[in-house]
């Protein structure tokens, strides 16, 4: 069957069964927008920033296992998605970027809305391909959605130009791609398994600490049952959250820079570590060098070399998939004839308990004015524990994180490589197109959420009921933190002046807006607005704006060495 | 401790393979002291070798990260085990008719050969490690060398060690 290049492109989509496209036209995919146009499978969703496309189909994978799929004109349509996709790359998440080009004869001669699309993402992708001929362009956009689900997962991105959209060829697509230079591993070197099993087993003070590949790799029941099998403390980073369940007494609550002080502590001081699809990150163990003071065995499982031994140096290294490798371990330790040493699991415990006892997240629950803890706590409640979670960046994702326990996996979306402002709102609007019905919400912050602000439209659009909780604190809260922390209290250029009506705009875009002022009023608005099953509600939380996020591991110093609200 | 090593790739000959390899060296701010590219037999498939320096931690990272790329068929750290390097290159330098003479002997005494010659300067041609290149650059009276151009290293295992598919 003879088709043009845009037919190919959307019957691709179709075989390969996308539901939806977030996209923006343009005159580099006009042939594509008109194939689009003429058939119902693929539906597409028009947003109303580029970097709001890609948020979106990020969003969407992140909290279902579809790829999700965007599509944007050449030149200020790829620019304005890269910060999308450089997000996406950061955090490992499957996504396919499709993308308009000028014609290949106009190629390299600064045609209009020319750019380099290949170079500008070559490094903020897994892979780019640039379609020169339409006969390779059904091959190209196959080896996308392989490449970006397989392995360490990330965006591919599939540049064609306009003419190769025009041109027809046979298409046929193909079932399967084999590439000599490409072929992920699975199964983790048994012997390096039967070492790490033998190594947790003979372990006094164990550890595990888990990250985003446990939930990326759909390990998270594996996970549970290694953990509890053995009855080890857990831990996980910011993106691995959901990966074991929060409210489990296992669970220590998120390490790293504002992880709990349990956590912290137990990552220091344990003598064996297990890492199980997480990366030893600066934001993590924060300086590698004084990790390293405390001898201790280190096991690494990852699906990516590159990330052993990146940061940290490793004992037990296995490359492999999370979940056969945790099922190999499995095995392993219920076939082995001894148990880990009950006396040592106990004292150890025993320590933790004492860590824990410290209560680290306490705040002030007695206030007048709203504290954002208190608002992430009643949402807690009032969603049971059961919402999609999106966050900005900035302390209020750093108290989503820490006081919204999340129990499943892939309910916890927010950019953590990347730390992108703006992400939120528009990775709702996919985790809610991927979840129809689910409670979504999104906690965001006054500065981040005006980033991708005009996505409100495209909510209402497509009837999105997405729940916006803004803790408004009138600062740049993070930064303002830091600055009084680490900058004698100068506050330059933190503050968020001429704020804007956040009801009015919400209600400006047609949806309900609602402000809440009184610690008193928090529980009603937030159950108000979880009843309006088919409405947006944004509500605006003023919050102390003085609250700070601890505790709080200073850049540059030692993950134990943290700073605690009561030092303060 | 930063140790000079000498890495051999194939990688599939498709446009952009050499940005994207040479992007990733500047990306991670890894050294490239010298980088050569060209087809293979199988004209599908390019062999480079880059030469770099850098402790044993970042050679472990740089062979991981040229693994991860998509095009890049196989990796090898040569320096590993017996290699044999070379470098081609070309080098013209005055030659009058006072300095003609000198010039050709100096030329035989490395095992360069004269491969164009006007009326006031010599070509010549030279292969060898680098080192060897070098030595012949100080052995020349340093006026006379009017340019020099080089190929950076290629390199190849020794015996039985073999890099293909
Ligand atoms: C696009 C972008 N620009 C700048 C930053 C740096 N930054 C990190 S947190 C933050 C402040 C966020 O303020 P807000 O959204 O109000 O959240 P809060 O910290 O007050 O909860 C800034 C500017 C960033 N992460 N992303």
């Amino acid at each position: 069957m003879t088709l043009t290049g845009a037919e190919i492109v959307v019957r691709c989509l179709q075989e390969e069964g996308v539901e939806y496209v977030f996209g923006y036209p343009g005159g580099a995919v006009l042939f594509i927008y008109d194939e689009l146009f003429k058939q119902d499978k693929v539906k597409h969703v028009l947003v109303r920033h580029e970097q709001g496309a890609a948020h979106a189909a990020d969003g969407y994978s992140r909290a279902s296992d579809k790829v999700g799929v965007c599509l944007v004109t050449s030149g200020p349509g790829v620019t304005n998605a890269v910060t999308g996709i450089a997000t996406a790359y950061m955090d490992s998440i499957p996504m396919v970027v499709l993308t308009g080009q000028v014609p290949t004869h106009a190629i390299g001669l600064d045609a209009f809305q020319e750019v380099d699309t290949v170079g500008i993402t070559r490094p903020c992708v897994k892979h780019n391909i640039l379609v020169k001929n339409v006969k390779d362009l059904a091959i190209s956009i196959k080896k996308a959605f392989y490449l970006a689900k397989t392995g360490r997962p990330g965006p591919v991105l599939v540049d064609i130009p306009k003419d190769v959209t025009a041109a027809s060829c046979e298409f046929e697509y193909p079932e399967s791609v084999a590439m000599r230079s490409y072929s992920p591993v699975r199964k983790g070197h048994a012997g390096q398994i039967k070492k790490a099993a033998q190594l947790l087993l003979e372990a006094k003070r164990p550890m595990i600490y888990t990250g985003g590949g446990v939930v990326l790799s759909d390990a998270a029941p594996l996970l549970a049952e290694f953990v509890r099998l053995l009855g080890f403390p857990c831990t996980s980073t910011l993106m691995g959250l959901g990966g074991y369940p929060a409210t489990d007494p296992l669970f220590l609550g998120m390490l790293g820079m504002h992880g709990t002080y349990q956590a912290n502590m137990a990552m220091q001081h344990c003598d064996v570590l297990l890492a199980v699809g997480a990366r030893f990150d600066d934001r993590v163990i924060g300086n590698p060098a004084h990790f390293a003071q405390n001898p201790r065995k280190i096991i690494h499982v990852d699906i990516d070399p590159s990330s052993i031994s990146k940061r940290v140096k490793v004992d037990v290294p296995i490359v492999g998939h999370v979940p056969d490798v945790l099922l190999e371990l499995i095995k392993l330790v219920q076939a082995a004839p001894q148990r880990p040493d009950p006396t040592a699991l106990k004292a150890w415990w025993a320590q933790i308990e004492l860590w824990r006892s410290k209560d680290c997240l306490r705040y002030d629950r007695a206030s007048k004015i709203i504290k954002p803890q208190f608002v992430i706590e009643k949402l807690y409640e009032v969603t049971g524990g059961d919402a999609f979670v999106t966050s900005d960046v900035g302390q209020h994702q750093m108290w989503a994180a820490q006081f919204y326990k999340f129990d499943k996996p892939k309910r916890w979306i927010n950019s953590g490589g990347l730390g992108t402002m703006g992400f939120g709102l528009p990775a709702a609007m996919g985790v809610q197109l991927a979840n129809p019905g689910a409670t979504v919400v999104c906690v965001t912050g006054e500065s981040s959420i005006q980033m991708c602000l005009q996505e409100l439209s495209t909510c209402k659009q497509y009837r999105l009921p997405i729940k916006i909780v803004n803790l408004n604190n009138k600062y740049m809260g993070m930064v303002r933190q830091w600055q009084e922390f680490f900058h004698g209290n100068r506050y330059s250029e933190s503050y968020m002046d001429a704020l804007p009506d956040f009801v009015k705009l919400a209600e400006g875009y047609g949806h309900r807006g609602v402000l809440v002022d009184k610690p008193a009023d928090v529980e009603p608005a937030l159950r108000d607005a979880f009843r309006r099953k088919d409405e947006l509600v944004f509500m605006d939380f003023v919050t102390d704006p003085t609250e700070n996020v601890y505790p709080m591991v200073p850049g540059g110093k030692g993950i134990s060495e943290m700073i605690l609200a009561e030092e303060l | 401790m930063s140790d000079r090593h000498i890495i051999s790739i194939l990688v599939e000959n498709e446009a952009g393979a050499l940005s994207r390899i040479a992007g990733l060296f500047s990306a991670r701010a890894y050294n490239i002291e010298s980088l050569t590219v060209a087809p293979t037999e199988d004209a599908s498939m390019s062999r480079m070798t880059i030469v770099t320096t850098g402790s044993e931690d970042v050679i472990e990272q740089i062979t991981k990260q040229l693994n991860k790329l998509v095009e890049v068929v196989k990796v090898v750290d040569l320096s590993e085990a017996e290699h044999i390097e070379r470098e081609l290159m070309l080098i013209k330098v005055r030659a009058g008719a006072k300095e003609r003479e000198d010039m050709k002997r100096m030329a035989d005494i490395f095992r360069g050969r004269v491969i164009d010659v006007s009326d006031n300067t010599y070509t010549i041609e030279l292969t060898g490690d680098g080192s060897k290149l070098d030595a012949f650059i100080q052995a020349l009276d340093q006026g006379a060398i009017l340019e020099t151009v080089r190929t950076g290293a290629s390199g190849i295992g020794r015996g039985n060690r073999i890099l293909r598919v």
